[in-house]
């Protein structure tokens, strides 16, 4: 049986990052997935913020992980060809206390290592934020704050990864972990084991149940349930900033977000529940959202929504826990990544290459690393004449498939190629299904796709992998 | 079609028609129930046929170009459109411009039901058309949330493909269709409709597995102990279509924010002279023989507009 280097287990933004990383190096490396496809689990409900490291706390992980990887992302976003928009974040002020706590977020921020920082007034607030309510009498302008999409940079890094010779396993969970000696651990799961010397554990909401397996126990993943409300993309510039509220004791706050692909989105609320299953929104959810929200923006409205979701955030305790565990060697966890984790990425991943390296993995740079990876195509991204360019030379872009979005029939069977097995992976990756009326024209023509490209029965089509099958069968 | 037909026998020679889809027809191609052109054929006809009679008409007619899989991606306010096919990026400049674009349908995501999001939640039409084109059933016990038209065809239909339908949630005090058709889907097969009452929740991980229902009052608001729960692996969703009008919108015809519709004087006009709306983009019609004769009556404005120029 093959003996891996390092194996992975979980293929979230953590997971991907740290694959993408340590491809770097001349390792046999397998990422394991328990879902249909990377992304499904926490990464994919994420407000797709880079965060620019205000608000973490001094001398936490947090903290300095989020400062190095707010500039690590621009740099891997350029190689990989993904698309980051630094659009600034501006938190809202009401009052004259309420500037105090402005000010002592500044201070705390430069602590860090945050740049660029400054407080503005309302005359600046007029004239770069015309529709923020004019109860706003300042804010704190942190200029490094970005926006990405959170599953195209999964998509993205591991498909970077897997083209520098990682090896990735979907639909495989690990049911239990066995030790055979030091740095020799054997993987089971439902359909085979896998062999590894080491192991590193980014597995979002499960990570204490992998851990357990191990024997080490003393971290638990609690969720924290964050609904989201994406708006019509008629609204894209309603807000030139990411808008924040001054920061609560455990959340940052419900936000107006601008995100990678022009649609506004509000939210996230914050509720603890035990269930790691539970995915739902909630009518008290849309009450608080827009509640918070009218306040900062009067203009939107309830009436905007054209879709939303629910995240659940693996919370272990105040900070992350990346850590090797000297107790069984080879073995790194990398739990409880929350916000900042979608900014910190990138950086979690060069913590844990070396964590690994301080624990005996031998790190030997390849010569032919692949650094840059080809950008996606996306027609909707595309000015006119560009996109006349690229009709001549491949027909099959100018076959639209979802009209809502612009998308063609050839970024479909691409995304496909990629990777995609399922209607959400196809959203995700192309964006087909996600505008005004969410599938309710293309998703037949996409099952239809999706079971010739794969060659499955079209009865098999799913949502998001088994269990979630669209129809039950033909009619009789 | 009814449009560029009108057009044409009001003695416009220079025609094209522009359709997203492989075939023409439209909606219509998946309404496979009869009930349409009582009034305008004096006939009983099922979707399909009802569109034949325009296509044959069509295809008859050398002066009308017919492009098919054709995606408009840019409208301007001088009437210059730009369109996608296979192969081409095509730029027209039209003197008269006739919007036929019809309706999409309002999705479960826009009216806020709480719950989870698993399979089996499909906007009315789109299961409409996995079972009449796809030959697809997309579940075997049904709840349908409003009473519209789609809503209430398709709890027939699927009735008829051996499935149950367990409930038609509405929450008004009546129905939103026809009231033919609550008669024929509805009474004929015992399908129970709950007026004044609304879903509340979806439950389901991977699928849908139940609803919680509860009663409303006139304000819309909650009664309490009125709550109960259906399990079933299918929701629809008929609760009222949604003109198409964003390419006027980028053009810059003013748009009725309520409605969608475009916000205009006179029949079938908009706020840029030239640029018509008709069917059910200018309006949502209840009976396909409505929208056919408001086409018409666009077509002749449109070629009116450019014998006055």
């Amino acid at each position: 049986m093959k003996m891996y280097d390092v194996i992975i287990i979980g293929g979230g933004v953590v997971g991907s990052a740290i694959a993408h990383e340590l491809s770097r190096y001349k390792l046999e490396i397998a990422l394991l997935e328990k879902e249909t496809e990377l992304a499904f689990g926490v990464s994919k409900s994420n407000s797709g913020i880079i965060h620019p490291g205000t608000q973490n706390p001094p001398g936490s992980l947090k903290g300095k992980l989020c400062v190095r990887g707010n500039r690590l992302t621009r740099k891997i976003a350029l190689e990989l060809g993904i698309d980051f928009k630094e659009v600034g974040e501006l938190i809202v002020a009401f009052s004259e206390s309420d500037m105090e706590h402005l000010k002592q977020i500044k201070s705390d921020a430069e602590k860090l290592g945050v740049r660029g920082l400054k407080i503005v007034n309302k005359a600046w607030l007029t004239k770069h934020e015309p529709n923020l309510s004019d109860k706003v009498v300042s804010a704190l302008y942190a200029p490094t704050a970005g926006i990405i999409s959170p599953y195209r940079f999964v998509y993205d890094l591991s498909e970077n990864a897997a083209n520098n010779g990682v090896k990735i396993f979907t639909d495989t969970e690990v049911k239990n972990i066995k030790t055979a000696g030091k740095n020799n651990f054997e993987l089971i799961t439902q359909n085979s084991v896998f062999k590894t010397s080491y192991v590193v554990n980014a597995a979002g909401l499960y990570a204490d149940e992998v851990s357990a397996m191990i024997g080490i126990d003393d971290f638990k993943i609690s969720p924290r349930k964050g609904e989201e409300y994406i708006l019509d993309k008629k609204l894209e510039h309603i807000s030139n900033h990411l808008i924040f509220p001054l920061p609560e004791e455990h959340t940052k706050g419900i936000l107006i977000i601008k995100t990678a692909d022009g649609n506004p989105m509000v939210g996230p609320t914050a509720k603890e529940q035990e269930d790691k299953e539970g995915h739902s929104t909630s009518d008290e959810g849309i009450e608080e959202v827009f509640s918070a929200v009218k306040k900062m923006m009067p203009k939107i409205d309830k009436k905007h929504v054209i879709t939303s979701f629910a995240g659940l955030r693996p919370i272990a305790g105040k900070d992350f826990i990346i850590r090797h565990e000297d107790k069984v060697p080879g073995f790194v966890n990398v739990a409880g990544i929350q916000s900042p984790g979608l900014t910190a990425a990138p950086a979690i991943a060069e913590m844990v290459a070396r964590i690994l390296k301080d624990n005996g993995l031998k790190l030997k740079k390849k010569p032919h690393f692949k650094k840059h990876r080809r950008k996606t195509t996306h027609l909707f991204a595309l000015p006119l004449k560009k996109l006349e360019k690229l009709i001549k030379i491949d027909p099959e872009y100018g076959d639209i498939v979802c009209r809502c979005e612009m998308v063609s029939v050839k970024e479909i069977r691409d995304a496909i190629k990629r990777g995609a097995k399922t209607l959400d992976g196809v959203k995700f990756r192309t964006r087909a299904q996600a505008g005004r009326c969410h599938g309710g024209f293309c998703t037949c023509r996409i099952m239809k796709i999706l079971s010739k490209e794969l060659n499955i029965d079209i009865t098999t089509v799913t949502k998001r992998g088994r269990g979630s099958e669209i129809v039950i069968g033909e009619l009789r | 079609m009814a449009a560029a037909i009108a057009a044409y026998n009001t003695g416009i020679r220079d025609i094209l028609l522009i359709e997203r889809n492989n075939c023409l027809g439209g909606i219509l191609n998946q309404c496979v129930h009869t009930g349409f052109g009582l009034k305008y054929f004096n006939d009983i006809l099922t979707g399909p046929e009802y569109a034949e009679r325009f296509i044959d008409k069509l295809k008859a007619i050398p002066e009308i170009e017919i492009s098919l899989k054709s995606f408009v991606v840019n409208l301007a306010g001088d009437k210059v459109l730009k369109y996608l096919r296979f192969g081409k990026l095509e730029t027209v400049k039209a003197k008269s411009l006739i919007m036929a674009t019809g309706c999409r349908e309002r999705t479960r995501e826009m009216i806020n039901i709480a719950g989870s999001r698993p399979a089996g939640i499909f906007p009315a039409g789109l299961a409409q058309k996995l079972i009449n084109i796809e030959g697809l059933m997309p579940g075997k016990n049904v709840v349908v949330i409003g009473s519209g038209d789609i809503g209430l065809i398709m709890a027939r239909r699927f009735t008829l493909e051996g499935a149950q339908v367990k409930a038609v949630i509405e929450i008004m005090d009546r129905t939103k269709g026809l009231q033919r058709n609550v008669v024929q889907c509805l009474e004929d097969f015992n399908i129970p409709l709950y007026l004044r009452h609304k879903v509340k929740f979806i439950n389901g991980k991977d699928r849908v597995e139940s609803v919680d229902i509860t009663g409303v009052d006139r304000q819309l608001k909650e009664i309490p102990g009125t709550q109960f729960n259906i399990a079933c692996d299918t929701v629809l969703v008929s609760v009222g279509l949604i003109p198409e009008n964003e390419l006027i919108e980028m053009a810059g015809v003013e748009i009725d924010e309520r409605t969608n519709c475009p916000k205009s004087n006179k029949v079938n006009m908009t706020s840029i002279p030239g640029v018509f709306v008709c069917g059910n983009a200018y309006k949502v019609y209840d009976l396909v023989d409505w929208a056919t004769r408001d086409s018409e009556l666009a077509g002749k404005m449109a070629a009116d507009f450019i014998r006055v120029k």
